[in-house]
């Protein structure tokens, strides 16, 4: 407290006098996606004045096709993120209940198992995001249960679900004819000029409305924040933070399910190897868009923005003819960048 | 002092309460008694059983054995959800705020208000309007009025004011029983002036306050009568009136011990 006044009226007061950096911190720390903003900018100007090919609708088009997957999985990292847990696992789910829609739709017919899913590939891809919800079911199952650390626990489950995939499924990969037209709907496109939406773009932009109403309008969403923010705190405040916490895992769950299924359409075939990157990347947008791993801050906007960055810098690094080891720099040294400026941030006094 | 049978029910009453975590023993048989409209303090050495008995009566822990009642009914919390909703609040020495929710968020964590009508419903949207506005009024009716912005991230207040949006908490939801452990550890003299000032309205709005706390002269500056925890034991409940701080400390250390008829077992109010 500055004054030695009386009366209680002083307990809450403001201090005016800061500093701009002072001031530019406070603006920061209330809106987290704003630096990961102002990031993605920059970078969209500069690449466009080294190659004006970058802003062509067809480019712009292309960007949006490459963030869809690591987009939506980032959704299901973010929400995680925010309780101080992680999902190493969440590629190899992602394969998982994606290898079990096609296999569900084209092969389980010839052998009788399952018909119902040959003939109608609606419940081959409900199934599918089934077994990406009971993914989300195990590890939250692991993590809140036997009380193991998320890190552990997903790394573990990575080689499970991976190794799952492949003996489960054999090392096959269904090509597009193979498949029935719902599972590759998403791949679908609307062409406005020469811009093509893909459908599954506009799924990961609703899921990110949806999400991002759930996490700000909803107590579910204010105790994610309250369980990653001080667990303790949250637990002594009557919040399960157990039931939360597992309840997250198995949201992720369900949002790795859909993710298989537009990868499906995206890709256009079901391949048995995961993308390597696909982990890191998730984990790198939710970094980059604002988010602490150490739980409690961040959002979901700042997360599509950190998505749309890691295509953008990609795109745009090729695009100016240079070589691909110049993204992973550049992608390395964004997330170190992203991780001091949130460890300033949270320095924050009024 | 005389020791009178009371006939005012205590609003909080335990009995024998026994709490071991493994082989240490945190209660051995401890009683507390807690009259309406009273400011009981809880003193007693590092070790010496006070957190533990307050936590049993805040839901935090379960005793092992023993009885406690509020208002004559026998009660069983086994979290601190059911003490709240018993009408029974505690701020923890640790606060138990979030820093990163803002305060209106801290005031309703795990009770938040939801709309009516459909929006509440169905898509379970917060009434963040309305719980921002009932905040406001619950800092303003404890006397912290010049909040400016109620949607200011708790970890951006100072140790005092985070500690008055804790109390804030309490004192908007209690109906029955504040619990405040430690509530002046972390602040400064003007401060925890505020803070005994805060304890002293909730007592004239009629609640009953447990206060908790190793500074004595604080403890004698509000309590109406001060309950001596001694190895998980209540040693002796004494008026702060006919006992001095020595005497106080004395009782804590086992130096003195003080016959019952000389102790303050009824109410002073």
């Amino acid at each position: 407290m500055s004054s030695p006044g009386s009366g209680t009226a002083e307990l809450v007061e403001f201090e005016q006098n800061r500093t701009p950096l002072q001031r530019l911190q406070g603006v920061l720390h209330k809106y987290p996606y704003l630096s990961p903003l102002i990031v993605l900018v920059v970078a969209i100007v500069v690449f466009y004045l080294l190659n004006d090919r970058f802003l062509l609708p067809q480019n712009i088009s292309f960007i949006t096709q490459q963030t869809v997957v690591v987009g939506t999985l980032a959704i299901a990292q973010t929400i995680i993120i925010l309780t101080a847990g992680i999902d190493l696992s969440i590629g190899a789910a992602t394969t998982l209940a994606q290898m079990t829609m096609a296999n569900l739709a084209v092969f389980v017919t010839a052998s009788n198992v399952l018909p119902i899913a040959g003939q109608n590939p609606y419940v081959a891809i409900i199934l599918g995001i089934g077994v990406g919800v009971l993914t989300g079911v195990i590890n939250g199952f692991l993590i809140v249960r036997l009380n193991l650390p998320p890190f552990i626990v997903t790394l573990g489950t990575l080689s499970v679900f991976t190794a799952l995939t492949l003996i489960l499924f054999k090392a096959r990969t269904i090509q597009a004819p193979e498949m029935p037209e719902v599972m590759k709907w998403l791949g679908n496109t609307i062409k406005i000029g020469d811009f093509s939406l893909l459908y599954g773009v506009i799924l990961m932009l609703i899921l990110y409305v949806i999400f991002g109403y759930i996490m700000k309008n909803t107590a579910w969403g204010t105790h994610v924040y309250a369980v990653g923010d001080d667990p303790v705190a949250a637990e002594l405040s009557g919040i399960s933070t157990k039931r939360v916490i597992f309840s997250v895992y198995v949201v992720a769950g369900l949002i790795v399910g859909i993710a298989g299924w537009l990868t499906i359409g995206r890709v256009g075939s079901a391949s048995p190897n995961p993308d390597p990157l696909l982990n890191l990347d998730t984990i790198t947008a939710v970094v980059i868009g604002g988010t602490s791993l150490f739980g409690g801050r961040g959002t979901l906007l700042g997360t599509l923005i950190g998505a749309f960055i890691i295509t953008v810098v990609q795109n745009g690094l090729s695009l100016a003819g240079l070589d691909q080891a110049y993204r992973v720099l550049a992608i390395g040294l964004l997330v170190i960048a992203a991780v001091a400026i949130d460890q300033w941030i949270r320095k924050v006094k009024a | 002092m005389t020791t009178a049978t009371s006939t005012v029910t205590p609003v909080m009453q335990g009995r024998n309460l026994v709490k071991t975590f493994g082989r240490v023993v945190g209660l051995d048989g401890a009683d507390l008694d807690l009259f309406p409209g009273e400011v009981l303090a809880v003193v007693g050495d590092n070790g010496a059983g006070k957190s533990t008995l307050i936590k049993c009566f805040s839901g935090a822990h379960v005793p092992d054995s023993g009885e406690m009642t509020l208002n004559g009914n026998k009660i069983t919390f086994r979290s601190t959800h059911e003490a709240r909703g018993a009408g029974v609040e505690t701020v923890f020495q640790t606060l138990a705020v979030s820093p990163a929710l803002d305060i209106a968020s801290n005031l309703y964590l795990g009770r938040e208000v939801r709309k009516g009508g459909f929006m509440g419903t169905v898509f379970r949207t917060l009434d963040k309007k309305r719980m921002r506005q009932e905040s406001a009024q619950h800092l303003k009716d404890l006397g912290i009025s010049t909040l400016q912005n109620i949607t200011q991230a708790v970890e951006t207040l100072s140790g005092g004011q985070r500690q008055a949006v804790a109390v804030a908490r309490c004192a908007a939801f209690g109906s029955q029983v504040i619990i405040l452990d430690e509530p002046t550890a972390a602040l400064g003299v003007n401060e925890s002036a505020r803070v005994l000032k805060m304890i002293q309205d909730l007592r004239d709005r009629g609640l009953s306050v447990i206060l908790i706390s190793h500074n004595m002269p604080q403890v004698f500056e509000v309590a109406d009568r001060i309950h001596v925890a001694r190895l998980g034991k209540r040693a002796a409940v004494v008026n702060p009136q006919s006992h001095s701080m020595n005497d106080v400390v004395a009782i804590m250390t086992g130096a003195m011990t003080v016959p019952v008829e000389e102790q303050q077992l009824t109410p002073v109010r």
